[in-house]
């Protein structure tokens, strides 16, 4: 029950309220201006506008996708190969491998993001911290194939190193393992590149969303907890990250839904295969957004439609990590006007 | 004081002296953490050397860069044990874990600018910007060939997806927060669910639907089309909390004289959100201008100019860079890191320039509105 209701609940005239004079009580109906109501309706209008649009992608991929599915059936989501010509197509790799890339892309962004959110929102001298923020900003604007190029011309060949020390150093981890080989070509062109490359472009979008948590949390708390002789770390453990807990576990599900369907990033590092690898480090992975941009060009109308019942499911897919962080972050939200 | 005090009088004490006390500041690091960590980068690149060329397998400019940083890690570590207790090691270690992440954040975007930089610099001429590629093959020298078919396309197709996507962002964010209808929360929630959508999907969709179903051919407007799909939710979202800044007492000040609703929002909300609508779009602008997937599906490729959006293949910025990047010639290399520069510096300057005129990016308040905000609380 809101506040509203109450309110209204005690207004309710059967209720025995003394009332000034006898005089019957006006009845106040707001009748908006026609200029009012064609004006909700251009922006309702509007507004709906966008559903529609996303029910229109839903929709026209899942149509465009008929002969598709019709042909593979449910075998789609299990078959590894991709052979559209000869029937024998399905995700069972891409799928696994989009995640793989965007669960390595994450695992290497968080830590890298929320460490950054502290810093400028907490640590950094205040006189610096708005360039900061600016920066951060302008590296989630740059575009993605920036990123792309100097991933592979830049990143690759230096990670390719940190790759083969891992894999003889650190094999006793299954995913680290490299069975290929020793030479230095065999760890080019991994999920591990990949999803580092990726991980750049996410992370300026999950540390600038729990950087503006952070920085909401209360001041009086924070200075509570100071004055109870916390250290800074103290204060930052007991009163900020609790307090941005929400919005922390909503940005990363956000960055999650980027790092799917991330496509040029991927496709400019990664070497297509189509089975699913845990090799993390060696070369060949492959990502539903990738294999869109791969085959396209040199695919038939079954092809093609293959294509659009793959996009359909990657659509579907980010539209739930997406909808699921959004309830979370909305929870999180203050929203209030502001007022003079 | 030389003489003795009466006993029953109160001292004050001598900490108490305003002029002696010193106000303390957490996590402000005073000149001994200074020294600390100065002593302990020191001495782990001395330990870093001799791990990195004497002992450990490893080797390589990164390995090294690392091995110091776990021997600075350590050292310091072992220092702040000495100097201190239990709690605030790893209070420090926290803190510099923090500063670490921070600094190789700032790391990877110098490098991304720089790299980018000194890769295209040498591409950048007058006629790179004047020419195109049309009698420009792989084997001629650098003196030819340009983006200026690239750059004509790019500004069409985002300049039609700002068409497209600017009326329509805006009158969604005035139904979000002027009329604040029934559906506020579930567009709310569409929106932010659009901003997720893959640019490859939303290439798929209008290659599905017009291209597929209409028959258009692969032309420029197909292209902002799908640019526009990408750009909607960030203008919306964007102009949205432009317009939460609006203060409540303006609004109520528009309609206590009388207007009707629209003509508050036309008077006194869209004037008042004018500089923050403007960053809203020129973010959307850095946002269209550097998509490449979409336009990789429906835009289609050449390399003569064409300055018709409606027919026939248009190519733009990041097409130009992802189709040329894949030569083997050094000079077509070249010449997409120029094309990635110049889209970096037009990135940047839609940037700046939005940064100058909302004076703070939307959903943050400036200097003034938060000392504002915090005066109100206070009272």
């Amino acid at each position: 029950m809101s506040l509203f209701d109450l309110w209204s609940s005690t207004d309710d005239p059967t209720e025995e309220t003394p009332l000034v004079d006898d005089e019957p009580r006006k009845e106040i109906t707001p009748s908006p201006a026609p200029v009012d109501r064609a004006f909700r309706g251009a922006t309702r209008s509007a507004a709906v506008a966008d559903l529609v649009i996303m029910g229109l992608i839903g929709t026209f991929l899942f149509i465009r996708a008929m002969p598709a599915w019709h042909k593979a059936g449910w075998s789609f989501f299990t078959e590894q190969e991709w052979l559209p010509e000869s029937g024998r197509f399905g995700i069972g790799a891409v799928l696994f491998g989009t995640i793989l890339i965007a669960l390595i892309a994450m695992v290497i962004a968080l830590p890298l993001a929320v460490g950054t959110a502290i810093c400028i929102s907490e640590l950094v001298p205040d006189r610096i911290r708005r360039p900061l923020i600016s920066l951060i900003d302008l590296m989630a604007a740059i575009p993605s194939i920036v990123y792309a190029l100097w991933g592979f011309f830049f990143l690759q060949p230096r990670l390719i190193h940190v790759a083969q020390w891992l894999s003889v150093h650190a094999s006793w981890f299954p995913p680290f393992k490299v069975p290929s080989g020793e030479s230095a070509s065999a760890y080019a062109s991994s999920p591990f590149i990949a999803g580092t490359v990726v991980s750049l472009v996410v992370i300026p979008l999950v540390c600038s969303l729990t950087r503006e948590v952070f920085s909401q949390a209360p001041q009086g708390e924070r200075e509570a907890a100071l004055a109870l002789g916390s250290s800074q770390w103290g204060m930052i453990r007991t009163v900020v990250l609790p307090f941005g807990k929400g919005g922390l576990i909503g940005a990363s599900m956000l960055g999650l839904g980027r790092a799917l369907g991330e496509t040029i990033t991927v496709y400019a590092i990664i070497s297509p295969i189509f089975s699913r690898s845990t090799h993390i480090l060696e070369t060949g992975g492959n990502s539903i957004a990738a294999l869109i941009a791969i085959r396209f060009p040199d695919s038939d109308s079954i092809g093609i439609a293959a294509l659009m019942a793959a996009g359909f499911v990657l659509f579907m897919l980010t539209l739930a990590v997406n909808t699921f962080a959004a309830t979370i972050i909305s929870r999180s939200r203050s929203g209030a006007l502001t007022e003079i | 004081m030389t003489t003795v005090t009466a006993p029953r009088t109160t001292v004050v004490p001598a900490t108490a002296d305003p002029e002696r006390e010193v106000r303390r500041r957490p996590g402000r690091m005073d000149e001994a953490a200074w020294w600390t960590v100065l002593g302990a980068a020191a001495g782990s690149l001395g330990m870093a050397w001799l791990f990195v060329e004497r002992l450990l397998p490893l080797s390589g400019r990164l390995g090294f860069l690392l091995v110091w940083y776990g021997c600075f890690v350590l050292l310091y570590l072992v220092a702040s044990a000495v100097q201190a207790t239990g709690e605030s090691i790893g209070d420090r270690l926290a803190v510099v874990a923090c500063r670490t992440a921070g600094a190789g954040v700032l790391g990877a975007l110098v490098t991304i600018v720089g790299y980018t930089f000194f890769r295209g610099i040498h591409a950048l001429r007058p006629s790179f910007f004047t020419q195109t590629m049309g009698s420009t093959g792989p084997t001629n020298p650098l003196t030819q060939g340009g983006i200026a078919h690239a750059m004509v396309g790019s500004f069409e197709q985002v300049g039609l997806a700002l068409l497209i996507c600017v009326p329509l962002g805006v009158t969604a964010a005035l139904y979000l927060n002027e009329v604040q209808g029934p559906l506020a929360r579930v567009i709310r929630a569409v929106v932010d669910a659009m901003s997720a959508i893959p640019s490859i999907v939303a290439g798929l969709f209008v290659l599905a639907v017009l291209i597929l179903t209409l028959g258009v051919n692969r032309c420029g407007l197909a292209a902002s089309i799908a640019i526009a799909i990408e750009m909607l939710p960030v203008v919306t979202r964007a102009s949205e909390v432009v317009f939460r800044l609006v203060p409540g007492g303006l609004r109520e000040a528009g309609l206590a004289l009388g207007s009707s609703h629209w003509r508050m929002v036309r008077d006194v909300v869209l004037p008042t959100a004018r500089p923050g609508l403007v960053t809203a779009i020129l973010l959307g602008i850095a946002r269209g201008i550097g998509e490449t997937a979409p336009v990789l599906l429906v835009a289609g490729f050449t390399s003569d100019m064409n300055a018709d959006p409606l027919h026939h293949a248009q190519v733009s910025l990041p097409l130009y860079i992802f189709t040329y990047v894949k030569y083997p010639q050094h000079t077509m290399i070249t010449r997409a890191y120029g094309a990635a520069l110049a889209l970096l510096i037009i990135v940047l300057i839609a940037f700046v320039t939005a940064r100058i005129l909302g004076g703070a990016p939307p959903g943050q308040l400036t200097r003034r509105q938060r000392r504002r905000l915090e005066r109100a609380e206070n009272r």
